[in-house]
This record gives C-alpha cells, sequence and structure tokens, in this order.
C-alpha cells in the first residue's frame, strides 16, 4: 500500500487527522521527528531507498543480469572485490556487477514488500471491520479462519503455498498477503466492536444510513492511524518473509536479484567473497529497522495525538 | 400486565387512550437481556422491561422517569430498534413496526427519531456538521432539490447561523452539539423523537435553551416526544403525560398533573418528595414525604410480588405475593399499587398470572 511508504509524510497530514479530525500540521509532525532522531533519520533511509527504487533501471551503473566473464571476473574466475574500478561493490560469482543488483533488488524487495502488504491490509481491514461490525455467524466464521491461518507457522505455510504454484514474483506477492493479514484483522475487530457501541454509530444507524456507508464513512476512517502504523510494519516483515524465501530458494525466480537471493548467492561464497552476503543483508537490516522505527513513530505520534476508541 | 385483550379496556392503561389515535401505541413490550455464561457461571436472562404499555398521540409529550436500571433507556433503545423486543407490539401511525421489512421498516424508523444523551460521543468527531446533516438529508424519501438549502434551513430551525455548516464538533459546546444532533434528528422528517436523557449532560442554563427550543419544535412541526429523563423537573416542564419506572415495569402514569399533585404509588411520592424544592410551601399543601431505603433490586434477580415491596413504606403481606397490576384510580392516572384506590373494585381473577 502506497500509504505505508515515505509518501506518508506528504499524504499523512490529511490521514493522519486525530480522533477529533483535527488535521495534523506540517510543523506538528516536524516538531514531532525532532524530538525522535531515529525516526528522523529512518524516514530519510526510506526515503533514499524508495528514490533508489523507483529510479533503479535509470541508475544502475550495469545491466544486473549480466555477466561479465572478462572484466567482472579475477585471474583465477573468483569475484572481484569492492573497490574494483567499474564495480564500485565488486562483482559476485558469475562476474555480475553487486551493486548493480543491489539497485534492481531494492526495488524488488520494496514492490514486494509494500505490494504484499498492501494486499495484506485490505484483506485484513475488510475482513475485521466485517467481523467486528455485523458480529454474530459472520464474526465467528471469520475469526475462525483467521485463527487457522495464524495457527501455521508462516515459512511453511509459505513453503507449502509456493510449492504448489509456480515460482514467481507475483505468487510471492500472492502468498504474503495471504498469510499476513490475520493480526490486523484481529486488532481491527476488536477496534471496530468498541467503534460501533459510540453513539454517534449508533446515531447514524437509527437514521436508516446503509451498513456499508456506515463502515466506510464511520467507521474505516477512525481506523487509519492504527492501519497506517501497521502497514509501516507490516512492510518490514514482508520484506524479512521475501527475502527468507528467496533465500531458500522458493522465492524470486532467478536470475531476477532481490536481497533475499543475493544474500542465498553470498552465502555459498562466504569465505572467499564476504562482500556477496554482507552488502545485500546490511541494506536488508538497515530498511527493516528503518521501518520499523518510523513504525514505532507513527505509532507513538498518532496514538498521542488520537486516543483512539474509548 | 397481562396479556391486552378486550376486558383490558377498563383496568389496562389503554383506558385512556382512543386507539386509533395513537401515533406510537406500545403494548406489553418485554425486553430481555441474554448474559452469556462463563467458566462456572451460569447464562442467565435479565428482563430489563417486563411488559410495559403506552400510547403517544402526535403533538404530545410523554415523559418516562425512574432510576438507573429501571428500563426506560432500554424501551427508547428497543422502539429504534437497536435493542430486540422479546415480546410485545408496537404500531407506529397504526402500523405494527414489528411486522415491517426492509424498506419499508426503514422508512418506518425514520417516523421516529432519537437524541442521545452524550452530546460528546453523538457526533461523528471526523465529519463537519454540514457533512453529518447532508447524509442525513439524502435519507428522506422525497429527496430535497437543494440539500444545501435543507440543510441551512434545519441549522435554522434549531437555532444555529451557517457558519456551522464548517465546524467540526470539536468546536462545538455541548448545548451547540445538542443543537446538532436535533437537527440530525429533524433531517428525515420524524413525527416523533425520542429523547434519552438528551439534556442531562447539559449545564442548566444550556438545558433551559434546549429544552425551550425542543417546545418550540413540538408546536412548529407538530412533534411528539417520548422524553426520558431522572430529572423531575425537567419533566414537570417537558411533559404532558408521565410514565414512572421502577425494575422494568410501569408503575404509575397519568397526565403531568395527576402524577405531579397527587401521586398515587408510594414510589412516585418517594420520587417526587426527593425533588428539592425552591419555594418552601405551606405545610398543609405540601405531600407527605417518604424515604426510600435500601438501593433498588438486581434486574436480573427481582423481588416476589409487588417488585418495589422491600424498600415500599407501606408494604403489607400481600405485596410481597401478588403482583399489582397497573390500573385506573380515583384520581384518574393509573397506578399499579395495592393500596391506591380502584375506580372498579373487583379486581379481575387472573391479576398476577404473568405479571
Amino acid at each position: 500500500m502506497s500509504e505505508a511508504l515515505p509518501p506518508v509524510i506528504g499524504q499523512g497530514v490529511d490521514l493522519a487527522a486525530t480522533d477529533d479530525d483535527r488535521p495534523m500540521r506540517a510543523r506538528e509532525v516536524l516538531r514531532s521527528l525532532r524530538r525522535d532522531p531515529a525516526a528522523f533519520v529512518s524516514l530519510i533511509v526510506l526515503l533514499l531507498i524508495a528514490l533508489i527504487a523507483v529510479l533503479a533501471p535509470l541508475i544502475t551503473p550495469h545491466d544486473p543480469l549480466q555477466t561479465y566473464n572478462d572484466i567482472g571476473l579475477g585471474p583465477q574466475g573468483q569475484p572481484l572485490p569492492p573497490g574494483t574500478p567499474g564495480f564500485l561493490l565488486g562483482t559476485d560469482a558469475l562476474g555480475r556487477d553487486v551493486l548493480s543488483r543491489l539497485i534492481s533488488g531494492t526495488q524488488v524487495s520494496l514492490v514486494i514488500g509494500i505490494v504484499a502488504n498492501g494486499l495484506a491490509t485490505i484483506v485484513g481491514v475488510t475482513v475485521g471491520v466485517i467481523a467486528g461490525y455485523f458480529g454474530g455467524i459472520v464474526e465467528a466464521v471469520l475469526m475462525r479462519i483467521t485463527d487457522v491461518v495464524i495457527s501455521f507457522p508462516i515459512l511453511l505455510l509459505c513453503t507449502a503455498l509456493i510449492a504448489v504454484t509456480t515460482r514467481s514474483t507475483t505468487n510471492v506477492i500472492i502468498v504474503i498477503a495471504l498469510i499476513y493479514w490475520t493480526t490486523l484483522a484481529r486488532i481491527i475487530r476488536g477496534m471496530v466492536i468498541s467503534l460501533k457501541h459510540r453513539e454517534f454509530v449508533v446515531a447514524t444507524r437509527t437514521l436508516g444510513v446503509g451498513h456499508l456507508r456506515i463502515m466506510w464513512k464511520h467507521i474505516i476512517p477512525h481506523l487509519l492511524p492504527a492501519i497506517i502504523v501497521y502497514a509501516t510494519l507490516g512492510v518490514a516483515s514482508s520484506i524479512l518473509i521475501e527475502s527468507a524465501l528467496s533465500f531458500l530458494g522458493i522465492g524470486v525466480p532467478i536470475p531476477q536479484a532481490s536481497w533475499g537471493q543475493m544474500i542465498s548467492d553470498g552465502s555459498t561464497y562466504f569465505q572467499i567473497a564476504p562482500w556477496m552476503l554482507f552488502i545485500p543483508g546490511i541494506c536488508l537490516i538497515v530498511t527493516v529497522m528503518a521501518f520499523n522505527l518510523v513504525g514505532d513513530w507513527l505509532s507513538e505520534m498518532l496514538d498521542s495525538a488520537a486516543p483512539m476508541a474509548r | 400486565m397481562s396479556r391486552l385483550d378486550g376486558s383490558d379496556l377498563v383496568n389496562g392503561p389503554s383506558s385512556r387512550s382512543r386507539a386509533g389515535e395513537a401515533l406510537l401505541d406500545v403494548r406489553d413490550l418485554k425486553v430481555t437481556f441474554r448474559r452469556s455464561g462463563g467458566i462456572g457461571r451460569r447464562a442467565s436472562r435479565v428482563p430489563a422491561v417486563q411488559g410495559v404499555s403506552f400510547q403517544l398521540r402526535a403533538g404530545e409529550t410523554l415523559g418516562i422517569a425512574g432510576e438507573s436500571g429501571s428500563g426506560k433507556s432500554t424501551i427508547a433503545r428497543t422502539l429504534m430498534g437497536i435493542n430486540q423486543a422479546s415480546a410485545g407490539s408496537m404500531r407506529l401511525n397504526g402500523e405494527n413496526v414489528g411486522a415491517l421489512r426492509g424498506r419499508r421498516l426503514a422508512e418506518y424508523r425514520r417516523t421516529m427519531q432519537m437524541i442521545f444523551q452524550d452530546p460528546y460521543d453523538s457526533l461523528d468527531p471526523r465529519m463537519k456538521v454540514g457533512e453529518t446533516l447532508l447524509e442525513a438529508i439524502s435519507l428522506r424519501t422525497t429527496k430535497p432539490t437543494d440539500p444545501k438549502r435543507a440543510v441551512e434551513g434545519i441549522l435554522d430551525q434549531v437555532g444555529l447561523s451557517r457558519s456551522f455548516i464548517e465546524r467540526r464538533p470539536r468546536e462545538l459546546s455541548g448545548g451547540q452539539r445538542q443543537r446538532v444532533s436535533i437537527a440530525r434528528a429533524l433531517c428525515v422528517d420524524p413525527r416523533l423523537i425520542l429523547c434519552d436523557e438528551a439534556v442531562s449532560a447539559l449545564d442548566v442554563s444550556v438545558r433551559a435553551q434546549v429544552l425551550n427550543l425542543l417546545k418550540d419544535l413540538q408546536e412548529e412541526l407538530g412533534l411528539a416526544y417520548l422524553f426520558i429523563s431522572h430529572d423531575l423537573s425537567t419533566l414537570r416542564f417537558m411533559a404532558d403525560h408521565v410514565g414512572i419506572m421502577y425494575l422494568g415495569r410501569l408503575v404509575e402514569i397519568g397526565t403531568r398533573d395527576e402524577i405531579f399533585e397527587n401521586p398515587q404509588h408510594p414510589y412516585t411520592r418517594a420520587l417526587l418528595s426527593a425533588v428539592p424544592e425552591p419555594i418552601v410551601r405551606d405545610r398543609s399543601t405540601r405531600l407527605p414525604r417518604v424515604r426510600l431505603t435500601g438501593e433498588p433490586p438486581s434486574a436480573a434477580n427481582p423481588p416476589s410480588g409487588c417488585s418495589f415491596h422491600p424498600r415500599c413504606p407501606m408494604a403489607q403481606e400481600v405485596c410481597r405475593t401478588v403482583a399489582p397490576p397497573l390500573r385506573a384510580t380515583t384520581s384518574g392516572q393509573d397506578a399499579a399499587c395495592h393500596f391506591a384506590d380502584p375506580v372498579l373494585v373487583p379486581e379481575p381473577a387472573r391479576i398476577g398470572a404473568d405479571a
């Protein structure tokens, strides 16, 4: 979901309105950022990463898939270390440019993280709102399905699902989305149950406003702060899951680059070419940490401004 | 109260109603809440409203008073369809609301609107006043040609200027919020408005303004009100008829003057003598003071016989065993007390059959 990304700052000004619908001013956001330097740095990191992902095809110095058998490998056919002229971050075992693959992998990882988690958020919010709002048998059925999905180990379920489909980026996205909605659905359901008993919701119901409109206009807007926070944190987990799947060889199909893929390749040559492992590893850690720190900051900022359901 | 049939015309509260005229005709309404049992706890049923009947004519106000937990709010919420009735009937304009479904039901529901107690929670904090009212006005059966104008007209009716369209609830005072709530209710052209403690949360001065507004609207639009309040002085000001509830039952119902000047039920007397009087009246005209002791019993486990007997200063043996029906008294109103003088002496034998 694109809100979960750096644009959250621009767009969040409106989305992050408090429960009282006081539009949050840019100044307040900045002040809150100044109090939390880690979040500030993380936000800049995320913006940079997003920029790199968007510009990936333009800024890669080499074709990330091209194997430079001649200039990309040393005399014994070994990968070149970082700092080699022409290959800033060195090459990998097949003579491909690590920097180019890293940049292209940024795009892949980020797109998977955001799209998969965006879909998961949509599913989670839909299930949570419907279950919480209607209650009764609808709630029972939806929440038991949630329980079933939640009860499987995530990686195992992903592996099983991908094993029965073909290995493709789209499938990775779908599988992550199918699994990651459960926590959000539970949280949202709880919030909706408390919201639907608030007098303004009851009042709209007695006016004769339709259920769909009540959910869309009177319930979901009050959930936005929570949704934004969980969507942001969820991107980090989705990126991690994608890396794990790629590392296990069931994620993004080769030869496409993704961070998990690169870590997997690098682990084989760890002793002779540690950069192959460390460079994508550091990128992964930094990105995931940045998403988590920004998520924490968002939750603190939105929470102090918007005490949700009483 | 026993089920209504022809013979109740004399004894039941229906004695004062001419059926066809009533805008709202509630008969023997019962609402039971189910309390789900947990581990080591049995599921139980709490009868919140136990057979309440009343009529309300167009343009009139029926006030309902009673302690917390007496079921007065439950009646309003059941009428609005927020809670489910477990028995009884409810006729609005002669139509049995329980038999209506779907679109027709929604239309009929709009004839009746509700104003809630908490002005700080009854408006969506994220919506501007104008948006709230536009949403409500779009639900009218005949859509107004110019909704914006209609909103302005309604704001004008409740004494708010056009500038409120752009305001958000948090910028409004309690009284202004309650005016917006009234405006929202008016948007769908109701005939009847249920006010559930609608002014209880307001300052005294603001309360008077809102009450006056409600009275003006009543005159202007011919609205009927079901006015629920624990505050008897508010009811004295607003209501044409007053019903007193105790533990899910109406114990007394009559015109305002009957209830306030000559209460028949000991509980009503106790409530009235608890109202502080700003002007000290002559001892001779003052009603005898009745003090209540003890707490109201739990609705989940009501006492036998007359549910008021554990706290009643007049309680006799009969009160412990036989529940008194609501019946007409010589002073005009209906009261449910063995010692309120009955108009018709012979009590029907089936008293207490299901009460």
